[in-house]
């Protein structure tokens, strides 16, 4: 019965789709949704309540404070970024081109921090280098403050890096390696004029995306920061104390210089020459010799352990410690602090579905048509910038000016809001993991089908969504999770209703009596059910494959 | 009735113009090879013609129906791209059922017609494997299979033989041919091989920089190239400049540079036009000794040899600087001749053709694109 039902929407989805009006209709629905829920609201938001902004202007000491947070933002971006372009290509290298029989496990253990939500990452950290911690007993501990959000900011940002250099190494034909080699020349050298210099996209994108991420972080910075702000933590500080210019004016700078700095990167990444003309025959000859790479994995690897892998899952331990004094039972029983947690996970994973099944619905059609450049060069050219807004943009800021935006609407509930907040932060991800995977089919095919009799919906079903579902997933997860784990934007946006990070970050802080316990195993439930729901995906979808 | 035709059909992309003023007509069940270099609009023509593009200007008849409105899944042609587009994620069967299933054919009728067609081109026993396992050649076959499943009546075929190697592309030409014929299909075939394309099609179209340079039989065509650039681009040809000196009822006389005289069959030029003269390089023949200059027998030095198997190619430079080149059965040649030997060559005026002097010069009337 269900297959017949399925059969007929399948058919009059088919049919409808040969009509051209109907197509004109769900591609102008997609980009009218990007345009009145994606674009204009922070747009809007934002710029109805400038006004507010010249409040600060008058408070010197305030200003002052705005300044520098925004300062730090960039500061720390910028270097973070640098440095895990330093530390994440060696490790890129070792997990790709690398003899270890340690390879694999290695590049599983490089994902670890991007799949614990930053706000149990913020957590882990300040404990690991903490006066608790285990660096304590080297009488050494990092308090929280500007080196700790350094750290933290390294950490998280890292596998991006780590991840985007694996995957265009994995892609690069080694044949020009291969050329240069039987040129005479040795591997330090093929790296550095050959390797490297061709893969300057990615190198640029691996930096953009380590940026963007650290420039956005908010719930893991605010654990760590102490007296330090940076900008969103500035936000979170102005927005607990009630003071909207502060608010107004650093978000629209966040805003305004984020964007800047992105086109500014981008512009210039393009011109940016790796010097390739010199070749230094006997360093060089030195920094291949396989003591000298032995070296270098070594200390990469070094590196990783201490500052990314061991900070992030430092957490398990006093996670363990919750499961026998008492707290789980607590838990469980929904005693005290417990029922606002669980009400919480529950509201985190209600928009987190509702989120990626409105976005993977509304950036479909616009990721056939960034991929398939329907709407000409420059068309697609400024759609593929407004798709990319909000990723560029400090998710706190962001979250800001939607907040303003969306409650002007009163009779909007507090729970669209943050609906509709989560869907800008995250619309991003799902349409660019589409429409790169489109684009990498050939477009005949499709034209095949078509002229095969394949009516164009029916080609989707067919060809287009079979050939990308990995993508698909990895969209849909990225927008869940992204969802689940953002804690910037719900923090600007929310006034009564706490998502699971917003609620942990405030017991965290001790804005609420709870015990170390509480914390440990409230960040370890959404660390495992952020686990268990990508399992239960990557189960789905291995079941409907075979 | 013709089974396709295209009236004045023009396509621009920017300022270029990928077809211009395009008219013709195919037979039904005609093999029709559309012959022309990178860039000709071999491809846009195709495409139009399968409604992927929709032209700027004029008509696409299909059977008689005006097909321009008509969507591409409704026109039954099947495009098959250089790369075959064979879907990776489908088996052989899967791959040449999608045409009937798209159709709407119960599963059972498209598996039955599938599993015929692929019989048909000797695929029946790889139906369960993916693409990815199959040659080039079977890939190829594939493709038609599944064209052929379709129900479709014209096919499209974008340089179908062009990634294989060159053995299998001659064995696959009459092959292919075969098929085609022995399932009532009328083929367009593009290629840029004009050994393929004499051998296969009923008819040649030659396209040049989006406009038809000449549409006709292979003989035709090679016998009676219309143009310069079809002589050029079809079979291998000596270009000479002259000047009529005069004319008769017999032919006419041309003076070549440094006032050397040929004489050709084809009496149209005024006397004092500028014309081209056009022979085929089989048509040149070669003897060892120079016999003293005689019209149409010159003499000249041989300036290089080229060993093709079957062919010698000689490269002979006149005593005015033109160049001209014979291809000389292997079988034919007597002696031995080697470069910087003095030969006589030979043609005979009714194996020439002349042409108007083109505004922009020779080389700019040979180039392809």
């Amino acid at each position: 019965m269900a297959n017949r039902i399925f059969e007929v929407v399948s058919k009059t989805l088919d049919d409808l789709s040969s009509r051209p009006s109907v197509k004109k209709l769900v591609y102008s629905a997609a980009v009218i949704f990007l345009v009145s829920f994606i674009l204009l609201p922070p747009v809007i938001g934002i710029t109805f309540k400038l006004g507010l902004a010249e409040q600060v202007f008058s408070d010197p000491a305030l200003l002052s404070r705005a300044e520098s947070a925004v300062f730090w933002s960039f500061a720390i971006a910028l270097s973070v970024a640098a440095l895990d372009i330093i530390a994440g290509l060696p490790l890129a290298w070792f997990i790709t081109r690398g003899h270890s029989r340690w390879i694999n496990i290695v590049d599983a253990l490089a994902d670890i921090p991007f799949v614990i939500p930053t706000v149990a990452l913020g957590y882990s950290t300040l404990l690991f280098w903490g006066s608790t911690g285990p660096v304590s007993v080297l009488s050494f501990s990092i308090p929280p403050g500007l080196i700790l959000v350094f750290l933290l900011h390294f950490a998280f940002s890292f596998p991006v890096v780590v991840r985007v250099m694996v995957g265009a190494l994995m892609a690069h034909n080694t044949i020009y390696e291969t050329a240069a080699k039987t040129l005479g020349a040795r591997s330090f050298t093929i790296a550095r004029t050959v390797t490297l210099p061709l893969l300057r996209p990615s190198l640029i994108a691996a930096f953009l995306l380590a940026f963007a991420r650290s420039l956005s972080e908010t719930g893991a910075t605010v654990i760590v920061a102490g007296l330090f702000e940076n900008g969103p933590v500035f936000i979170k500080n102005a927005k607990d104390a009630g003071l909207e210019g502060p608010m107004v004016l650093v978000s629209f700078t966040l805003i305004l210089s984020s964007v800047a700095v992105f086109a500014l990167i981008r512009l210039l990444g393009n011109r940016l020459k790796i010097p390739i003309n010199n070749v230094l025959p006997d360093p060089e000859a030195r920094l291949s010799s396989k003591r000298s790479v032995n070296l270098r994995d070594g200390f990469t690897l070094l590196i990783f352990a201490l500052f990314v892998l061991v900070p992030s899952i430092y957490i398990t331990l006093p996670a363990t410690g919750a499961l026998t004094d008492g707290t789980l039972q607590n838990a469980f029983s929904g005693a005290g602090v417990w029922s606002s947690f669980w009400q919480s996970m529950a509201l985190s994973y209600g928009i987190g579905v509702l989120v990626t099944l409105i976005n993977i619905a509304a950036g479909l059609p616009v990721a056939v048509l960034v991929a398939r450049k329907r709407l000409g060069k420059l068309g697609t050219t400024l759609l593929d910038a407004v798709v990319n807004v909000p990723i560029v943009v400090p998710s706190v800021a962001l979250g800001v000016s939607l907040g303003f935006f969306w409650r002007s609407f009163t009779f909007i509930p507090e729970f669209w809001i943050l609906v509709f907040s989560h869907m800008t932060i995250t619309y991003t991800y799902f349409v660019q993991a589409m429409a790169a995977a489109i684009e990498g089919i050939p477009e005949e095919m499709e034209e095949t089908a078509r002229t095969l009799g394949s009516k164009p919906f029916h080609v989707f079903r067919k060809i287009i969504l079979p050939l990308t579902k990995y993508s698909f997933l990895s969209g849909a997860i990225l927008v869940f999770t992204r969802s689940v784990d953002e804690t910037g934007a719900a923090t600007a946006v929310s006034q009564t209703l706490k998502t699971a990070p917003v609620l942990l970050v405030s017991w965290v802080k001790h804005q609420v009596p709870v015990t170390d316990s509480d914390i440990a195993l409230g960040i370890a439930f959404l660390v495992l059910t952020s686990f268990a729901a990508l399992l239960a995906l990557r189960l789905l979808v291995y079941r409907r494959k075979k | 009735m013709p089974f396709l035709r295209l009236l004045n059909v023009a396509k621009r992309f920017g300022a270029i113009k990928a077809l211009d003023d395009v008219t013709f007509e195919v037979k039904d069940r005609e093999y029709l090879c559309v012959l022309g270099s990178t860039g000709s609009g071999k491809t846009t023509l195709l495409r139009s013609i399968a409604g992927i593009l929709k032209p700027d200007e004029g008509e696409v008849y299909i059977d008689g129906e005006k097909a321009n409105d008509i969507a591409t899944e409704e026109r039954n042609t099947v495009y098959v791209p250089q790369n075959y587009a064979l879907f990776p994620h489908m088996t052989v069967l899967e791959n040449v059922m999608f045409g009937p299933l798209a159709k709407e054919i119960d599963k059972k009728t498209a598996e039955e017609t599938a599993m015929r067609v692929l019989k048909l081109v000797r695929l029946d026993k790889r139906a369960d494997a993916y693409p990815n396992e199959l040659s080039g050649g079977m890939q190829q076959r594939v493709a038609l299979a599944r064209g052929l499943a379709s129900g479709a009546k014209l096919l499209l075929l974008d340089e179908p033989l062009g990634a294989l190697d060159v053995r299998l592309r001659i064995e696959l030409r009459t092959e292919l041919k075969k098929l085609a014929k022995e399932s009532g299909f009328t083929v367009i075939h593009v290629t840029h091989d004009q050994e393929e394309a004499m051998t296969i099609g009923d008819r040649l179209l030659v396209l040049r920089r989006g406009h038809i340079q000449q549409h006709g039989t292979p003989y035709h065509v090679y016998n009676r190239p219309e143009r310069i650039f079809v002589a050029n681009f079809v079979g291998n040809t000596n270009f000479l400049e002259a000047i009529v000196e005069s004319r008769s009822k017999e032919g006419s006389i041309l003076r070549l540079r440094e006032g050397l005289k040929i004489r050709v069959q084809d009496p149209s030029f005024e006397p004092g036009e500028a014309v081209i003269v056009a022979i085929r390089e089989e048509n040149v023949s070669i003897t060892p000794e120079p016999r003293g200059d005689e019209i149409n027998r010159r003499s000249g030095e041989v300036t290089a040899v080229y060993f093709l198997g079957s062919f010698t190619r000689y490269v002979v430079k006149l005593t005015n600087g033109d160049e001209i080149a014979s291809r000389t059965p292997v079988k034919e040649a007597k002696v031995e001749i080697n470069q910087g030997d003095w030969v006589s060559v030979n043609f005979d005026p009714g194996n020439t053709h002349i042409y108007e002097y083109p505004t922009l010069g020779l080389p700019s009337e040979l180039e392809a694109s």
